[in-house]
């Protein structure tokens, strides 16, 4: 019996790889997304209706505008990212496919990144495509769309990843909203800072590799670190 | 229970002086459990015993007090990839997916257990949900829901299975035909652990029982 025990472990062991794991999840995440596309829609068209606000709030001067530009676009990023990170994990906590995913013999991490990849294309990209669109509206400087574009790239995916930590620390909580940004905004601080603070230095024709390459440290240790931090945020969420 | 039987049959897994405590109360102390192959052991209890603490504790859902489980021969935290290559866990969630159809659930279901998602249609009919296929699972009901979740039984080559009240929601029909089931995967080795409020049917001597009490300290 210890035999046939082993031997279907080997057989199983053969069915195992990262790469089917991840794509399996992905796969999953965004057909899900699109069956329920409110959820998708809704924190992209927060991001433009913030932003298109502004203009008509403060008035056509171009000046004041391009001065509060990068501030704006990225404030309104981080705050309709928080808007869509509730679908992360709730839904699958609330109907128990998350206990099925953390016994699935996958090692954790690679499906929390999967989940958080899925997450990322659904909000994070669509914002950098918008994104030059609405700076028109805000007399963006012109020498800064790089900067928006790149900062946008590199720190979308920052906000999703840590945005997951906090999604997995507050999953079995009833209402964890406000916990969650308590959480959360105060880690998005330095992307804000330095995203800005990248696009303004653009505008002055100023080289702004130096935010840049800080940005993208945040980037590859939020990228390593945080499926780790997941993993363990939702084992303690389950327990 | 009956020794001399299990000594000749391999240990499959085993609980060692498991403590459990949920708010402030302790649910069972130093609880001992070793399912063998072959066993069928029902956990049986009041509403409030810790039936489900205690499975959880057996899949690693949850971390004991104290005690530990041991899968061949490994805590079963330092096992992790191991044991659950060899664990089916069904919990009082169905694990189901409103936006999915039955087979897409299933299919999702058994690729994320490293098992061959293309005969998730024909499994389908084992569990009576021929015709709903391609339905959303939002569009079915909390039986067929739960069903769509035990569906992985028949495919599953894990040799232990742990069930929380697989039979909620399931029809005399299709008890019956789990009860088979479990007793042929029992005969062919593997064991099943599981709660119920219902009698089983299977008979009395293949069935293992644990009582847990309600205690009030």
């Amino acid at each position: 019996m210890s035999d046939s025990a082993a031997k279907l472990h080997i057989e199983q062991t053969a069915a195992l790889s990262y790469r089917a794991a991840f794509m399996l999840i992905l796969k999953r995440d965004i057909t899900l997304a699109f069956r329920h596309k409110d959820d998708v829609i809704n924190p992209i068209l927060f991001f433009v209706i913030v932003i298109t606000l502004f203009p008509l709030g403060i008035g056509p001067d171009a000046n004041i505008l391009s001065r509060i530009a990068p501030g704006i676009i990225w404030v309104a990023a981080l705050l309709s990212t928080l808007l869509s990170l509730d679908r992360l994990f709730k839904s699958d906590y609330n109907d128990g496919s998350l206990e099925q995913m953390l016994l699935s013999p996958h090692p954790i991490f690679i499906l929390v990144l999967a989940k958080i990849f899925a997450h990322w294309l659904l909000t994070g990209l669509p914002l950098i495509f918008i994104a030059p669109l609405l700076a028109v509206l805000l007399h963006l400087n012109e020498n800064s769309y790089g900067a928006l574009m790149l900062t946008l790239l590199l720190g979308t995916p920052i906000l999703s990843l840590i945005g997951a930590i906090g999604v997995a620390l507050t999953v079995g909580i009833k209402k964890g909203g406000v916990l969650l940004s308590l959480l959360i905004l105060p880690l998005y601080i330095p992307v804000l800072i330095f995203a800005t603070s990248a696009i303004d230095t653009a505008a002055m024709n100023l080289p702004f590799t130096g935010q840049l390459a800080i940005i993208g440290a945040l980037f590859f240790s939020t990228l390593t670190l945080a499926p780790f931090a997941v993993s363990s945020a939702l084992k303690v969420s389950t327990n | 229970m009956n020794s001399t039987k299990s000594l000749n049959r391999p240990l499959l897994l085993e609980a060692k002086d498991l403590t459990c405590i949920r708010e402030d109360r302790i649910l069972f102390e130093s609880l001992n459990l070793q399912a063998f192959s072959g066993d069928i052991i029902q956990i049986e209890g009041p509403n409030g015993a810790g039936k489900t603490s205690l499975l959880r504790l057996l899949a690693g859902l949850s971390r004991p007090y104290e005690g530990s489980v041991i899968f061949d021969g490994n805590n079963i935290t330092k096992a992790r990839e191991s044991y659950y290559q060899n664990l089916l866990y069904l919990g009082h969630l169905a694990g189901v997916k409103g936006e999915m159809s039955a087979q897409e659930n299933l299919a999702f279901n058994l690729a994320l257990h490293g098992l061959d998602a293309k005969d998730a249609e024909s499994t389908l009919s084992e569990v009576n949900l021929l015709g709903f296929e391609d339905a959303l699972a939002s569009h079915l009901s909390a039986g067929q829901h739960r069903r769509i979740s035990l569906a992985r039984l028949w495919q599953s080559k894990a040799p232990i299975w742990i069930l929380d009240e697989p039979f909620t929601a399931i029809d005399k029909l299709g008890i019956k035909k789990l009860e088979k089931l479990f007793m042929k995967h029992a005969d062919e080795g593997g064991c099943v652990i599981l709660t119920t409020h219902q009698d089983l049917t299977i008979p009395e001597t293949r069935v293992k029982k644990v009582t847990l009490e309600y205690r009030f300290f």
